[in-house]
């Protein structure tokens, strides 16, 4: 039965005392046991902690407690510090580390009532688009068993779509959440950078990094987003704010929008799409709905994928470094010297990709390569921010597909990262931007699930909710499930 | 040929905040292994740092005290390299952009006249953890408590020409930092270290030659004698045909001599870069403000106004304003009644080697400043000759070691029975009496043998304790005459 829940739904049903939380955990389990031999898009299961949590939260329904997310089953990305359990960001380097903490996302969401029943799988260390670089092997896209689910965050996204989960958290670094969302047909917001703390979150690029829910609709996502956002002192880069309708969305869901969008379509994102089609067909119900579009200029564009490599490898090459295999972690037999240790534990715990960006980090951040790589790239990331910035004085959303193709098969990529790299065409100039994004699914493209990307000014994830929800309302692509006709 | 030693000193200055720079853990020294290092310190996955604001207070303090500019936007940046002690395999410091600018400090060498030391720049870092290697044999004990313990690093110009200067340089700002609170000063504990950038050049040349840098100091001693060993060492070797080559060395204290630890051209590339975790470092104007409002009177103008307002000898300006609980202590004083030359050798004298003899600091002592104050205005109006005076004060000491404090002073001297005998009749008495029992001496002294008068003031010191005034007695012995 959970197979057509959403969040909302299940809260509902709660409420009216149709069903228990413990029910529905266990259902959840009871699915995923069954369907996840196939999809592999859990690395560990919590069934204890769930079972317990549940209960809990039952207890407390029974005691009047009325909270909209009490005793809601989810998910988290198995990069979120989680106390006591494996957490392993997908990497032979953490296929030993049980968290000694929970991370502020898993606290915030245990604190709405929330019952995680594991944790997802994931290209290791977020580093990857088709979560063919997990140590725990690949994640199978529930449309087609031969493709990818996309990636980082392709365990959370081919959970929610298979119906194992309503929702789970993703991070999205350069595309992380939202290139899964369109691959798998879900849902998937990356808020503003500083929105959600990143306490706790395995860090893979800092000043990209961002968490956010992953669900079978935009209403999912803002209950998700209500309880995940928040100030976090811990996290010296979130943001200290107020905003009235995130806590206004926990009880009253997304707002409609005050009056209709003028939306702009950025030339650069349309010139190789291979999702024309879909997103016509998205537009013309836009118009339908009374909103304009106008097209606007991003021209930095192009630069934005070498861009994002250089500082996201930048960043990852020393934040990686603290995998030593001194303090935990994996360490290699009979180290014969300290410099022995750090090289074959590294060797061998960290797989290719995070190998590969490790060196170009190593490289970019150099004396001699600094100013080259490293702070010309810096320099670009502004114009790139400026380009949105000039964009949101004439519009107040911008419409670009999500990923220039559907689900491609396994294998097809991984031997070419540079072409690999383009799956993040689309996402990456947000990340860089630090504006919020999300993907919301508009249609099919051979029998495959694509997304279709709205981007905010920034902390405007409510502009991007709103017409998502207003558009989910007229359209059922979201209500499509793998394995029913399409 | 006769050469001339370019010295300039990294000083690491640990500051005296309770927790880290960039986590909540506790800085205090001595616990055991790694109970210290909470899971920010370990750097395990997902942890972030979060600046102390107290370590920007210090930092700002120390910046202020030494005349620099604050620099209202500074960066962190992260210095990559692995090492077993160092949890993130980078250490957060700042590299281009550091919060205290260029600043200076005046110097008195022991030997040779004052001088102005520019310094360079100071700026905010974490400390990495220990290593430990004699503790096990064939491996490394890792002791992660000092990891991220608030770092000062004071960066001096090459402006030091002598090991002496560049001992006097870092006894200066250990006086600085301990006197505007940001350091405890302890060097046992390595609360201040120092690393020196030395070379040689033939006096008078301009350009400077190579350098090394000594690594690690942590006494004045060593500092001089780290320095002398290095500076005849280059010598020796650009005499007998050699180079110098650019590289690390460490000083053994043991054998007196510095060996090489690690040639420069193969040192690490540190590949600097903004720590993305950490937003740049903003201060506001008004709180530099509020910052120089906090600030104590420094050394240097303290020292100045004992000598030109106190009229203390320069000697001991110089040294009760070297510390600052001493100066506290003798500004207590002075405020409470007692002249202040009189002080100053209270202060230097009996109460500094009581201090000694028990180990006990200023701040601690069982004689208040009140007390000090009280006893020496019951000198200077003749209640106290200075031998009572003595024995008071050791009663003080005794009272306040017992933790009577507040023991009032006038009362310890009746209880004692301390006070001189003034009373005219009473010494008169005492005086005839000796006379008649001495004849002969008194003879001799009308007969202008002064040496006798003190035969007779000795005598009466002895018939009253010493507790007889001196000057008085004098007077009634020569109305005698």
């Amino acid at each position: 039965m959970n197979d057509v829940f959403s969040l909302r739904e299940m809260s509902r049903a709660l409420a009216d005392g149709q069903v228990s939380s413990l029910e529905l955990t266990q259902d959840h389990l009871a699915r995923v046991k069954e369907v996840d031999s196939r999809l592999n898009s859990f690395i560990t299961l919590t069934e204890e902690t769930a079972i317990a949590h549940a209960t809990a939260a039952d207890t407390l329904r029974g005691q009047g407690d009325k909270r909209p997310t009490l005793g809601l089953p989810m998910a988290h990305k198995d990069i979120f510090c989680t106390e006591g359990t494996l957490t392993t960001a997908g990497s032979k380097m953490l296929s030993n580390f049980v968290a000694p903490y929970d991370a502020t996302v898993v606290t915030k969401m245990a604190d709405a009532g929330m019952v995680s029943v594991g944790k997802t799988n994931m290209d290791e260390f977020a580093m990857g688009s088709s979560n063919e670089n997990s140590y725990f092997g690949p994640v199978t896209n529930p449309w087609d068993t031969d493709r990818v689910p996309g990636g980082s965050s392709g365990g959370s996204a081919a959970a929610v779509a298979a119906g194992l989960v309503a929702g789970a958290t993703g991070t999205d670094t350069g595309g992380s959440i939202r290139q899964p969302a369109a691959l798998c047909g879900i849902t998937g917001l990356k808020p503003t950078y500083g929105r959600v703390s990143r306490f706790g979150m395995i860090a893979f690029a800092s000043s990209l990094d961002q968490a956010g829910p992953m669900t079978r609709n935009a209403e999912d996502a803002a209950l998700m987003l209500s309880v995940m956002a928040g100030f976090d002192p811990k996290d010296s880069t979130s943001a200290n704010r107020d905003d009235a309708w995130l806590a206004d969305v926990l009880h009253h869901g997304i707002a409609e929008l005050e009056r209709p969008a003028v939306i702009g379509l950025p030339d650069q994102y349309y010139e190789n799409s291979g999702n024309q089609e879909s997103l016509a067909e998205a537009r013309r119900e836009l118009e339908k709905l009374g909103h304009t579009f106008k097209s606007v200029s991003l021209p930095h564009t192009d630069a934005a994928i070498p861009v994002y490599y250089v500082l996201a490898s930048a960043e990852a090459s020393t934040n990686l470094s603290r995998y030593d295999g001194v303090r935990y972690g994996h360490r290699c037999e009979n180290p014969t010297s300290l410099q022995d240790l750090y090289e074959r534990s590294r060797e061998e715990g960290f797989g290719d990709e995070v190998k590969r960006r490790i060196l170009t980090g190593t490289y970019t951040l150099s004396v001699g390569y600094f100013d080259a790589y490293y702070l010309k790239a810096q320099k670009i990331r502004r114009l790139i921010a400026q380009d949105f910035d000039k964009a949101f004085a004439d519009v107040d959303l911008l419409l670009t597909p999500t990923s220039p193709t559907p689900a491609f098969h396994k294998g097809q990529l991984t031997d070419d990262p540079v072409a690999m790299y383009q799956q993040d065409l689309y996402t990456v100039p947000t990340s860089l931007a630090g504006l919020p994004a999300m993907s919301i699914p508009c249609g099919f493209s051979q029998g495959l699930p694509m997304g279709m990307q709205l981007i905010a000014p920034a902390f405007r994830e409510d502009l991007a909710l709103g017409l998502a929800a207003q558009f989910q309302r007229h359209t059922d692509w979201h209500l499509k499930r793998p394995g029913e006709s399409n | 040929m006769s050469w001339e030693a370019v010295i300039g000193l990294e000083i690491h200055v640990q500051l005296a905040t309770r927790s880290k720079i960039f986590s909540g853990a506790s800085t205090a020294y001595g616990a055991s292994p790694n109970a210290q290092a909470c899971n920010i310190d370990l750097g395990l996955p997902g942890v972030l740092p979060v600046l102390n604001e107290q370590a920007v207070e210090m930092a700002v303090r120390f910046g202020l005290a030494i005349g620099a500019q604050i620099n209202l936007h500074s960066i962190f940046d992260r210095k990559n390299y692995f090492y077993a002690d160092l949890p993130k395999g980078y250490q957060i410091s700042q590299f281009e952009t550091p919060i205290v600018g260029e600043g200076s400090i005046t110097i008195t060498p022991e030997t040779g006249s004052p001088r102005t030391v520019g310094i360079t720049r100071a700026h905010l870092e974490e400390d990495a953890g220990k290593s430990i290697h004699d503790l096990y044999s064939g491996q490394t004990a890792i002791d992660l408590n000092r990891t991220g313990t608030p770092l000062l690093e004071v960066v001096s110009e090459p402006d030091m020409r002598t090991a002496q200067e560049a001992s006097a340089y870092f006894r200066q700002i250990h006086t600085l930092a301990r006197y505007i609170g940001i350091c405890d000063g302890n060097l046992a504990e390595g609360s201040m270290r120092c690393d020196a950038n030395v070379s040689v050049r033939p006096s008078g040349l301009a350009e400077f030659g190579e350098r090394t840098e000594i690594k690690n100091i942590n006494s004045f001693r060593f500092v001089e004698q780290a320095i002398e060993h290095e500076i005849a060492r280059q010598i020796d070797v650009l005499e007998s045909g050699g180079k110098i080559h650019r590289e690390t060395r460490l000083y053994d204290p043991d054998k007196d001599e510095t060996r090489s630890m690690r040639s420069k051209e193969l040192s690490n590339d540190y590949r600097y870069f903004p720590d993305p975790d950490l937003m740049p470092l903003n201060i506001s104007e008004e709180f530099v403000a509020q910052v120089r409002g906090t600030l104590p009177e420094l050394p240097h103008a303290r020292c100045q106004r004992y000598c030109d307002d106190l009229g203390l000898p320069a000697g001991d300006a110089e040294t009760i304003s070297s510390d600052i609980d001493r100066a506290t202590y003798f500004d207590q004083t002075i405020e409470a009644g007692a002249s202040p030359k009189q002080a100053a050798n209270w202060l230097m004298g009996e109460l500094s080697a009581y201090l000694n003899r028990h180990a006990t600091d200023i701040a601690d002592s069982p004689v208040t400043p009140t007390q000090m104050a009280q006893l020496i205005q019951r000198i200077e109006d003749g209640t106290l000759s200075s031998k009572t005076a003595k024995t008071l004060f050791d009663a003080l000491w005794e009272a306040g070691a017992d933790n009577s404090a507040g023991t009032r002073v006038d009362a310890l001297i009746d209880s004692l029975n301390l006070a001189q005998v003034s009373d005219d009749g009473a010494l008169t008495q005492i005086i005839d009496d000796l006379i008649t029992a001495n004849p002969k001496q008194f003879e001799e002294l009308r007969g202008g043998k002064d040496k006798m008068l003190g035969f007779f003031v000795g005598q009466v010191m002895k018939a009253t304790q010493g507790k007889a005034n001196p000057q008085q007695v004098n007077e009634i012995i020569r109305s005698k005459l």
